[in-house]
Parts: structure tokens; sequence; C-alpha cells
């Protein structure tokens, strides 16, 4: 509280103790002003919170703080000194460091290598492998997971999520003043969550400056002290969190008020026949898989990193199929070998993994809407292609379907926003009629105002019948767009729950709680 | 997808780490084969004369000395998710020059080993800075450092041009005790190659750069240097490798490099390997391996008297099957 005050008078009062200060930074790549004159202080001590769309700037500014960019104009003050970086190793000796976005760990070098890449232990040249690998456990205990990750581990074998936690120790091994955070939570699970956010508070209570950028408005409500908004390159404002609510903050990054976040549930008499049945189906990922979808609903897939969420969605769509079990899709017997036989059966999966698994990204927008089109066509077929047959209208019909924000659907889509990434993907999947969609983590990374189209999108998939298995990581997705919810627990399902159950209960499911009995009695009531 | 396989992983492989740390390049199982294969034509066809006489099995190895020099030198470039395809001319002009400059004199050896390890680091340098400043796809870069200096040898040299003195000659055909000198020369470059890629902060940049160039940058590597670094390095390799040549030879040639297929050769035993292509993965023990299986196949082949074009189709075939294979096991690690 004390420390909220101090910062609110100094941040109008006295300049001259913030740790670090950017003024009046103006960075321009070619066609685009990505930041346009912005100063923002950040004091010790402080989580400060960076929000604002996708496109807004947020990623350019900690580039340039972290010294990979270099601004055209304006200046950079550390502890009252003006710096200037050319080169990111610069800005991590005067004790910056930064996590970005996109994961930055070499896949077959061990976790100490990854670490302290760049600075490893050495003399004359020679590294101090033990040394290194000592060094490595350390900073993993520090932040509490040496149990869970080995210094000596291939990266490649790690999670996503350990993989996450590798960076914030290579991070902090810095001997950071400043930790900058670039969506530090996107691939991580609530518990995760809530490990990263004990470390923030540890690192915060040593005096270092926190940084972070996020799209979760309830995480930035629960850590941060203070949250500066930008907009189109420029700064909106920065703002005490006590001063303001979440709305304030939606309306300050988008210009306008989002009233709902998410649309009307399904009602009953919206959901008609099974579509797809899943018996007691097992690979080597899963045990026993039971469950059914029906037409016009959204079934939310619920569980923590490593439950077989995505697991269960690639043996649906083979990616790695299901060896055992029966699958009943529109009441005929299948077994899905391969993404083909998938899309052939008319299912589309939105993968969670944008880049490698969903878009070609220097492909143009057209080419990857009609990838699916193309795919299940005969080899010896004259492709569909510009101007020629229904291409013409397929793709601007289904671009303008769900509404891709781009000046030619000729761009590449590498040059797209997240949110107009996903639409695409989307996209794609309409194109080739599927009628029944999975989608892995639809909203990851994405800014808000996208992501709630995007949810419109889904809603509105259901409308016109079709069915959506909706994996994710964010409960609040989960309890806002399900229909039905499933609940995945050590590779199986765990329970089911009706919609709109509370957060708590699913995340007891989640965590092997049994509460089994009673989601089904209120499942069976509301059945009835 | 890799989600919970690394879970999986650690619980189906629950090996100490130390155990796997040490685990043997998959290239020698097809050394074995290939090893194997050969023997039993050798029984069938020279009543195993060849795979009886250490003679011709110590002669595998120095057969594979310039190839395997060079290709340590290869290794590094490739890690560093780049490629040499200068090498072989390297080699000739090494060969070339320094014979001519020698004249068959002792006194002249010091000053021709300087010259050529003079013209090893300019060409290093230029290809390192086109790749790295110029920003020219390396497979460009080395390939038009590779025709610049064959205009220039071709332009100078014919054939065979001066003379190695006889002191030089130890460096080919000197022998400690019953070891080749050139087979310790080889067993030390893999050995420096070996110990500068896995313990030295040059090794680990290395891979950091070819794993992810932009990784390893905003972790601090300064990248541009750790790469003409290597490029640097290949080149000296491809230098000895000339000067080894042409102590074998006793007189350099401008053809030396291309007949020996250098530059190709040294890709393809690289790869086979187990070096990835596209950088950041793969080692010099694998290298050797490729290179041995090489020397192998070329040994066995000149014994048997087949016709050598034989030779090079099975070359090609190992290639396409040691890499398919890796493909196909990698895709498995991660399924």
């Amino acid at each position: 509280m004390t420390e909220q005050t101090f910062a609110t008078e100094s941040s109008t009062t006295r300049t001259s103790s913030a740790l670090m200060e950017v003024n009046s930074i103006t960075k321009r790549f070619p066609g685009v002003l990505a930041l346009d004159n912005v100063s923002v202080q950040f004091f010790p001590g402080e989580v400060h919170a960076v929000v604002g769309e996708n496109g807004a700037g947020k990623s350019t500014l900690m580039k340039i703080m972290a010294g990979a960019y270099i601004p055209d104009s304006g200046e950079i003050h550390l502890e009252g000194r003006k710096i200037s970086f050319t080169h990111p190793k610069e800005a991590q000796v005067a004790g910056i460091s930064i996590i970005y976005q996109e994961f930055n760990l070499l896949p077959e070098r061990t976790v100490a290598h990854n670490i302290f890449l760049g600075r490893e232990p050495s003399k004359f040249g020679v590294v101090d492998i033990r040394q290194l690998n000592k060094r490595a456990e350390e900073m993993l205990k520090e932040i509490g997971v040496e149990k869970l990750i080995s210094p000596t581990a291939l990266v490649s074998t790690l999670s996503v999520a350990e993989q996450q936690l590798v960076e914030i120790a290579k991070a902090i091994s810095f001997k950071a003043k400043v930790l900058i955070m670039d969506e530090p939570t996107a691939a991580l699970t609530y518990t995760e969550v809530k490990l990263l956010d004990d470390l923030i508070q540890r690192l915060k209570n040593r005096g270092m400056a926190i940084i972070f950028i996020s799209h979760r408005l309830i995480e930035v409500f629960d850590i941060a002290e203070k949250i500066t908004v930008l907009k189109d390159g420029q700064l909106v404002k920065t703002v005490n969190k006590t001063d303001v609510t979440p709305a304030d903050v939606v309306f300050l990054m988008v210009g306008r008020t989002l009233d709902h976040y998410y649309p009307p549930l399904g009602k009953p008499e919206d959901f008609g026949e099974v579509v797809l049945n899943v018996k007691n189906a097992s690979n080597q990922f899963l045990k026993g898989i039971n469950f059914e979808l029906r037409k016009g609903e959204v079934l939310g897939i619920a569980g923590l990193q490593g439950s077989g969420r995505t697991e269960l969605a690639q043996a649906l769509f083979g990616v790695a199929p299901f060896k055992s079990g029966a699958i009943h899709l529109h009441g005929k017997a299948i077994a899905i070998k391969s993404p083909v036989k998938a899309i052939k059966n008319k299912m589309g999966f939105v993968t969670e993994d944008r880049k490698s698994e969903g878009l070609a990204s220097r492909q143009p927008i057209r080419d990857n809407i009609l990838l699916t089109v193309r795919a299940i066509q005969s080899i010896f077929g004259v492709i569909y292609k510009d101007g020629i047959g229904k291409s013409r209208k397929l793709v601007p019909m289904l671009g303008k379907q769900v509404d891709i924000r781009a000046d030619s659907f000729d761009r590449e889509v590498q040059f797209l926003s997240g949110g107009n990434q996903q639409k695409v993907v989307l996209a794609k999947w309409l194109a080739s009629d599927a009628d029944v969609f999975i989608f892995d983590e639809p909203t990851r990374g994405i800014d808000v105002e996208s992501k709630a189209s995007i949810h419109d999108m889904i809603r509105d998939l259901t409308r016109r019948g079709i069915a959506v298995l909706m994996i994710s990581s964010e409960l609040p997705e989960i309890v806002g767009m399900s229909d039905r919810i499933l609940v995945m627990c050590d590779r199986q399902v765990a329970g089911e729950l009706p919609a709109k159950s509370s957060e708590q209960d699913i995340m007891l499911v989640a965590t092997g709680h049994s509460i089994k009995t009673r989601a089904e009695n209120t499942s069976a009531a509301g059945k009835e | 997808m890799t989600t919970a396989s690394g879970n999986e992983l650690k619980r189906l492989h629950g090996l100490p780490v130390r155990l796997r740390s040490i685990h043997i390049p998959p290239v020698y199982y097809f050394l074995i084969l290939v090893f194997l294969v050969g023997g039993t034509l050798d029984q069938i066809f020279a009543d195993g004369q060849i795979f009886s006489n250490p003679a011709i099995m110590l002669n595998i190895i120095v057969r594979s000395v310039a190839l395997g020099i060079v290709a340590v030198g290869q290794t590094l470039v490739i890690i560093g998710a780049s490629i040499d395809l200068s090498v072989a001319y390297t080699i000739s002009i090494t060969a070339v020059m320094s014979s001519y400059i020698m004249q068959g004199k002792t006194a002249n050896v010091p000053l021709a080993i300087l010259e050529v390890f003079g013209i090893g680091l300019l060409i290093g340098l230029v290809n390192g800075l086109t790749i790295t400043k110029l920003k020219v796809n390396p497979f460009i870069a080395t390939l038009g450092t590779s025709l610049i200096i064959k205009g220039i040898i071709n332009a100078t040299f014919s054939n065979y041009t001066g003379s190695v003195p006889k002191s030089f000659e130890y460096f080919g055909y000197g022998t400690v005790g019953p070891i080749p000198v050139s087979i310790i020369i080889l067993l030390l470059i893999v050995l420096v190659g070996w110990f500068l890629l896995s313990n030295t902060k040059f090794g680990s940049h290395l891979y950091g750069v070819g794993g992810n160039s932009e990784v390893a940058r905003l972790s601090g590597v300064r990248t541009d240097r750790v790469l003409i670094g290597a490029h640097v390095i290949c080149s000296m390799t491809a230098i000895l490798a000339g000067l080894f040549l042409v102590s074998q030879m006793r007189s350099g040639a401008p053809w030396v490099g291309p007949n020996g297929v250098y530059d190709l050769n040294s890709i393809a035993t690289t790869v086979i390997g187990g070096t990835a292509l596209s950088g950041g993965k793969g080692g010099v023990w694998g290298t050797l391996g490729g290179v041995l299986i090489f020397g192998v196949l070329e040994t066995v082949f000149n014994q048997l008297g087949v016709n050598p074009y034989l030779k090079t189709v099975l070359q090609g075939a190992i290639i396409v099957i040691a890499v398919a294979s890796y493909t196909i096991r990698s895709k498995k690690e991660a399924a």
C-alpha cells in the first residue's frame, strides 16, 4: 500500500527515483510507426504491466529497452544515467533482462547451456562444465523448480511449460535489476501461473523492477501495481491499479467498452444428435477416453498442462491416433489414422501452435485458406487457383466471414497480427466444410478484441450446426464458452461438469480430487 | 507436439543422464555394417586377404586423413548452419602454392606454411564476412569464393608445380613406431574439433548460432564473430589437408582438390555423421565415422578391383539411407 502511494507521488513529482525510464521513444519500421513519442517510468520493487492490443507497440518497446532494437529517437535512463544499447549484451550487462514472447531456447542443447548461453563460466575460453551445471542448478533452485528440471536435460525433451521456466531461470540469472517479460504466462497453466506469481513477488521484494506484457487482464490486476496502456504505438496512459477497474483498462486499450467477453451459451434446443462418440479409446498418451459430442454444442476440455488435453485433440485428428477403443462419427464407426482421413471426414483442427502447425507463414492468405481444400483433392486434379472456379468466390467470402483484416488476400500471413492469423486458420477449416471443429487454445497470445471476435465466431459455428471441441488452459474461457466441460487429469477424463461450473470445481477435478459423484449428479440433472 | 512427450521420455528412458550424454553416434552402426558387408565380400572374392592384412586396414585410415581433416572443419561450419563449398579449391591452392614456394628446399618450408595459412585466413575471412556482413547465402558465398580460387590457380598453374623437400614428406609418409604420422594428425584434429565444440565458449556459441541465430544474438552472443571464426577454422583445416596431400604427392597440382571431391564429400560425411544441415546439432565424432565409412568403401572396392563408379553409387545410397534413418529416429523420439 505504502509502496503504491510512494510510486504515485514519485511518478508525478520526483522523476529521479525511477529505476529505469524511457523518454520520447520513437521507432519506425518500413511502413509502420511502431512507437510514437512514448515515455514511461519504471520503479524499483514495482510490478508494471504493459497492455495494449496486438500491434500497439508493446513488444517493440520492450525490445528497445533490452537493446534488441535501436530507437530512432528518444532516450533511455537507467538509475539516472543515460544509456544507449547497440547490442542486447550491453543491456544485459547493465542489468536489464528480458524473456521474449517466442520461445528463445535451443532445443538441442542442455538446460544449463541454454541458461548460460553467451556467459558460460570459463577459463581461457574453456567452459567449466561442472561449474556450468552447478550454477544452472542454483538458478533452477532459486525459482523452485530444481526437482522438475535437470540442468543436463536437453531442452527438446521438456514440455512447453518447463521450457518457459527455463527461460525465466535464464532471465533472472543475469542478476537483473529490471526484468522484462513478454507474455510470460501465455503457455502456462493455473498452477504454473501461481508459481510464477510467487516468483515475481520474491523478485519484486528484492527491489527489482518487473515489467510484463500480458493479455490476461485478470492476471494483470493480480500481479501488477502499475499499468501502462499503449495503443497504435502511442502511450495512452499509465495508471495505478487501485485507481482503475479492468473495464476501464479495456476501454483505454480498445477505445471502447467491451460489455461482454463471451457470447451467450447454447440453449438445449440448439443441441442436435451425437456427432462424435468416443468409447474407451486409448493410445500411448491417453487411457480409456469416453465422451460424446453433440451437434451445435461447445464441449470445453479443461485440465492442467500434461493432463492429456492436447494429446486428445491429436488423437482425434489422427496426428497420434488412438490405438484401441471405438470412435463413431455421425453414427459410423471410423478409425482416424491420419490427418488426411480426419479432413476427409470433415473434421477441422485449429492447433495451439499457429506458427508451426497451423499456417504456412510465408505463403499468402489465399493459399493458406485453400490448403485444406487442396489437400483432399485428387493429386492430379487442377488445384483451385486465383480466378478459376470456386476460389475467387471462396477466399473473399471466407475472409469476410471471419473478418480477416488485411489489405489483400495475397499478403503473406507472417505479416499479420496473431488475431488475424488465427482467423486465417479458421477460414482454412471453414473452406473444407468441416462440421466437427477442434480448437486447441484458440485465443492464446491474442489481444482482447480479437479474442472476443474469435469467441463470437466459435459460437457462430455452433449455430450453424457445427460441433466444437475446445481445449483451453484459461479457465474463464472454458467457463465462458462451454456448454459442457470435460476435465482431464492424468491422461484420462476425470469428470464432466455442466455449463457455468465454477473455476474452483474445475480445478478440483483437474487436480485429481474426486467430485465425480457431484458432477454426475449435476450433469444428470442438467439433461432432464 | 512435444508437450507431454518430455515427461513420457523421462519415464521411458530412466537412464542416468551421464550415461545418455556419452551415447555413440548412430553412424558407427553403419560403419560396423559396412565393415561386415565389406568383410563378407572380402571372404567371398579375395579369401579374406583384405581384412586380415593390417597394412591395408591402416591404409583405410591413411586414405581418409585428408578428407577427415577437412570434414572436421566442415562439421564446425555446418553446426553453425553455414556451409563451405570452397574447401576443394582451398586444398588445391595450398598444394600448388606450398609446393611452388618450397621448390624442394627444406629452408623454404616455414615460409610456405606461413604463406598458405595466410591464404587460409584470407579465404576464411572472405567467406565469413560475405556471409555475416553482406548476408549472402552461405551456399552462394562459398561457391563464389570457390570459383574465384579456381580461376586464379587454373590461370597460373597447369599441372605439377615445384616440389616438396624430403623432410616435408614426413607429414605424409612418416611413422611413429608402427603408427603413421598422418593418423596421429587426423586424431589430433578430431580431438581439437571435439574439444572446441564441447568444451569451449566458441563451441557453445556456435551451437547457439546454428540452432537459432536470433536466440544466440539476444543472449549476448556475438554471432557474426562466431560464424566468421568457424569459417576461418574450416579454411584452416582445408589448408592442413592441402599440406598433407602435397607431402604425399611430393608436388602440388591444381586438380588435387576437385579430384578428391573434398567439398561435397566433406559435406556428405558430416551429414552421414549425424550433423544437421540446418545447424545446431551434431559433432566431429560422427563425422569421423562418416569419413571411415567412405574409407572402408574406397579400400575394399579398390582391393577387389570393382568398377569405381559402383563405389560412388554405394556412397550415394549410404548418404540417403543414413540421413533417412536419423529423421525417422528423431520423429520417433518426438512422438
